[in-house]
């Protein structure tokens, strides 16, 4: 063998196993140990890294459940509860139940609720649009329309309907990591505790303005009458600033409120219809036109574009089941729909026509 | 001629409401006094529902150091205190007056007759201007008694007067040099004494001859008052390019004119001075430039603070069917409106009426790294860096890039090839740098 081969490769392999022999023992003196658990507890949680836990990822969230002295404070909104009682296991914790939530917008201002004053052509972000004026509309504190909820949305659960410029929140897929609440510059958006069957009562507007100026710039505000705190019989309803907040923790959805609402600016989604009594017919359809749009929807779910997410099941064994049908269909349907306001005015007519079927 | 050497642009001037005079516009039948009109704590509303008021009464008054009082333009009865759109579109109080005649508060004097004599002394000066409710009316509307109380250790060197105007279509503050030249002179010498500096510089674009040589020759009789010829450059007008361009000297990153030895006013803001502390009159009325292209009989009016816009626009002829925008301000540091029931307040120097053409933004291109953004921009920022952060919502790489540095002159967004909204972000950034810096200091 040439020599020069032979001390090449007798060289390079002293090297190798000298840089080895370093790299053990620095390897040895600076190992890292870190407890097992930290892995465990990850595999664990859901992997979405969504940040909905207040830590950055969830590993992070991981680390903190470990050094944690008990799970009290910490709370995986996406995974809830089976999630957490598991890593309770792993820890040999208690962890502690909290109510499942969904995220709920508070704004029902549509174009034809809210006439538009004029017209933003800036950068298509609510973020910057919130920096240089108060909106396009007369109502300062509702919806700019620009979608920024959307964009931050890690889990498709959150999307414009193109007919109200409206964000609309598919219950489904919410797992209340809060993202679009944080996003939200006009604070608008609300973690609220989620209910059985999705069912929700919830004042859709946060204008704080005095009664006469809120109705004008948009027909569907809350104008601070205080006529569904007086009706609550489980005092879960204030009034603050001319404006109505319902607790989703005392409301037991009786559902009195909606009723009473002059401005339909309280909403209830994914009820069956009531019965109408027959001399109180009118009265009972004051409520309606809320979920007109829905009505509409529900025949002709594809135009929103939304609805299509929403599981069609829901929607036929609801219209089903109950005879009138056609609250629930509009609003099981376009789950996605929660809430939406339509242009059409024709609440009244669609029920009747729905309940001859 | 001077400038500042750092970037700026050259947009169409515009300035076709030169050569008229001001005329008074008349007082409306009912004003909203917006209460809160300045940089700074909102004051506290002193006047009740169904009271009388006289022109130039005390609707308001400033109780901590840094804000103003704000005064009745109008006699009448306090209808209302409500809730009233601002320019930024946003409900702020403000008290509604019905006007009733015009009765004027017996210690104003309304004498046209210029009084030179001035008696009281440094302190007392800033007293009177606190008193009544003096704001820089360039525009930013910082409370001039606060820039007049110096921090203790400063010494200012030089009053620098701003009769730049470098905003496309404003012309108030022209006007006003041609026609109260005087009174200007007589307000630097006022503000001069409660500085106690020696020397005044009036910085004027070179494109305003006539004002130029008016006040050249009547600030021969003023001493210590000179007249500084600029070039025609946006953003001559602001405040850390005038201080560059007349004293060569740089205000640092993050420090104060003051730091530098300038202090600097705006000419409208030296005409109120003198109408303070020699007529005792308060600020409740100012000129204000009504321009736009297709307007049929623009022009600079007196005008009443509360008076709406949509009065002003009669005045001016009515709303051309094309309009487009309704900006506060000029095209380029102006706010669009929007509501025309927005009041005209303190620092409203003009309304500028853009056509729908002129004013649309085109659509947003990519980015093609001209950098022609950088190379405008006075303050030596990179904007299309900054933009890019905004939109990452990288708030502190952006602090750290001085994005508060920004004069928000927009000089980058009217520059860039690709019609990107560089300025939006940049506010933006800056906003939610303030915050920040809020929470840092809690």
């Amino acid at each position: 063998m040439n020599p020069i081969v032979l001390y090449t490769i007798l060289s390079l392999s002293a090297t190798g196993i000298a840089a080895a022999l370093i790299l053990f023992f620095i390897a040895q003196r600076f190992r890292v140990i870190e407890d097992p658990r930290i892995d465990e507890v990850e595999d664990a949680l859901p992997a979405a890294n969504c940040g909905g836990c207040g830590y950055p990822g969830c590993r992070n969230f991981a680390e903190a459940c470990v050094k944690a002295d008990s799970l009290g404070s910490l709370f995986c909104p996406v995974g809830g509860n089976d999630t957490m009682k598991r890593v309770g296991e792993i820890l040999g914790m208690e962890a502690e139940e909290q109510d499942p939530q969904v995220a709920v917008v508070r704004c029902s201002g549509s174009y034809a609720c809210r006439p538009r004053t004029n017209f933003y052509d800036g950068a298509a972000s609510c973020a910057v649009a919130s920096s240089l004026y108060a909106g396009d509309t007369g109502c300062q504190y509702g919806c700019l329309g620009h979608g920024d909820c959307v964009r931050v949305c890690d889990f498709d659960a959150i999307h414009m309907n193109p007919r109200t410029g409206l964000p609309e929140v598919i219950d489904e897929k919410c797992t209340a990591c809060g993202a679009c609440v944080d996003a939200c510059p006009k604070n608008i958006i609300e973690l609220r505790r989620r209910n059985k069957k999705d069912r929700k009562i919830f004042v859709s507007c946060i204008n704080e303005e005095k009664g006469g100026i809120a109705k004008k710039s948009c027909s569907v505000a809350c104008i601070g009458c205080g006529k569904c705190v007086k009706v609550c019989p489980y005092d879960a309803i204030t009034l603050e600033n001319f404006l109505a907040y319902i607790d989703p923790v005392k409301c037991k959805l009786c559902r009195k409120c909606v009723v009473e609402c002059p401005t339909d600016s309280i909403l209830e989604i994914g009820f069956p219809t009531r019965k109408p009594r027959p001399e109180e017919e009118t009265a009972k359809e004051v409520p309606a036109p809320s979920m007109a749009g829905d009505v509409k929807a529900g025949g002709s779910t594809t135009d929103t574009g939304t609805a299509a997410d929403s599981t069609a099941g829901t929607g036929t064994i609801d219209s089903g089941t109950v005879d009138t049908g056609t609250v629930d269909t509009g609003t099981v349907d376009t789950g996605s729909a929660g809430g939406s306001r339509d242009p059409e005015p024709q609440a009244g007519g669609q029920t009747n026509k729905e309940e001859e079927n | 001629m001077r400038t500042f050497p750092l970037g700026g642009i050259h947009p169409p001037e515009n300035k076709l409401t030169a050569g008229s005079g001001i005329r008074q516009l008349p007082v409306p039948g009912q004003v909203n006094i917006p209460i809160y009109q300045h940089i700074g704590a909102p004051p506290k509303i002193i006047v009740e529902r169904g009271q009388e008021v006289l022109v130039g009464q005390l609707l308001a008054s400033g109780e901590v150091f840094i804000s103003a009082g704000v005064h009745s333009s109008v006699s009448g009865k306090v209808v209302k205190i409500e809730n009233v759109t601002d320019i930024s579109g946003y409900k702020r109080t403000a008290v509604v007056i019905n006007v009733e005649g015009d009765r004027w508060m017996d210690s104003i004097d309304r004498s046209p007759a210029l009084v030179k004599k001035i008696k009281p002394d440094s302190q007392e000066i800033i007293q009177t201007i606190l008193k009544m409710g003096i704001v820089g009316m360039g525009g930013a509307t910082f409370p001039t008694h606060v820039k007049l109380s110096l921090p203790r250790g400063k010494k200012a060197e030089y009053l620098l007067v701003n009769g730049s105007e470098c905003e496309p279509y404003l012309t108030s503050d022209n006007v006003l040099m041609m026609e109260k030249a005087d009174e200007i002179l007589c307000g630097a010498t006022i503000t001069m004494k409660a500085l106690k500096v020696k020397r005044a510089i009036i910085g004027i674009e070179a494109n305003k001859r006539d004002a130029i040589d008016h006040l050249r020759e009547c600030a021969a009789k003023y001493q210590g008052i000179e007249v500084q010829e600029l070039k025609v450059k946006y953003p001559q007008g602001g405040e850390k390019q005038l201080i560059k361009a007349v004293t060569r000297r740089e205000v640092p990153s993050g420090a104060l004119p003051i730091d530098v030895g300038a202090v600097v006013f705006n000419v409208s803001t030296m005409f109120a001075v003198y109408e303070a502390v020699q007529k005792n009159k308060p600020l409740f009325e100012r000129v204000v430039t009504i321009s736009g292209k297709y307007l049929e009989n623009p022009g600079n009016y007196l005008v009443r603070i509360g008076t709406p816009v949509s009065a002003l626009i009669d005045a001016a002829g009515g709303m051309p069917e094309n309009t487009g925008k309704v900006i506060s301000g000029g095209p380029m540091m102006g706010k669009a409106l929007n509501s025309l029931d927005v009041p005209v307040i303190k620092g409203t120097s003009g309304v500028t009426l853009l056509s729908g053409e002129e004013s649309r933004r085109k659509e947003m291109q990519n980015c093609i790294r001209c950098t022609r953004c950088v190379t405008v921009c006075p303050m030596g920022l990179e904007p299309y860096l900054l933009m890019a952060l905004g939109e990452k919502e990288q708030f502190e790489r952006m602090e750290h890039e001085k994005a508060m540095d920004c004069i928000e002159c927009g000089s980058c967004s009217y520059i860039c090839p690709s019609s990107r909204p560089l300025l939006d972000y940049i506010r933006l950034g800056k906003s939610e740098i303030n915050k920040m810096r809020r929470a840092r200091k809690k």
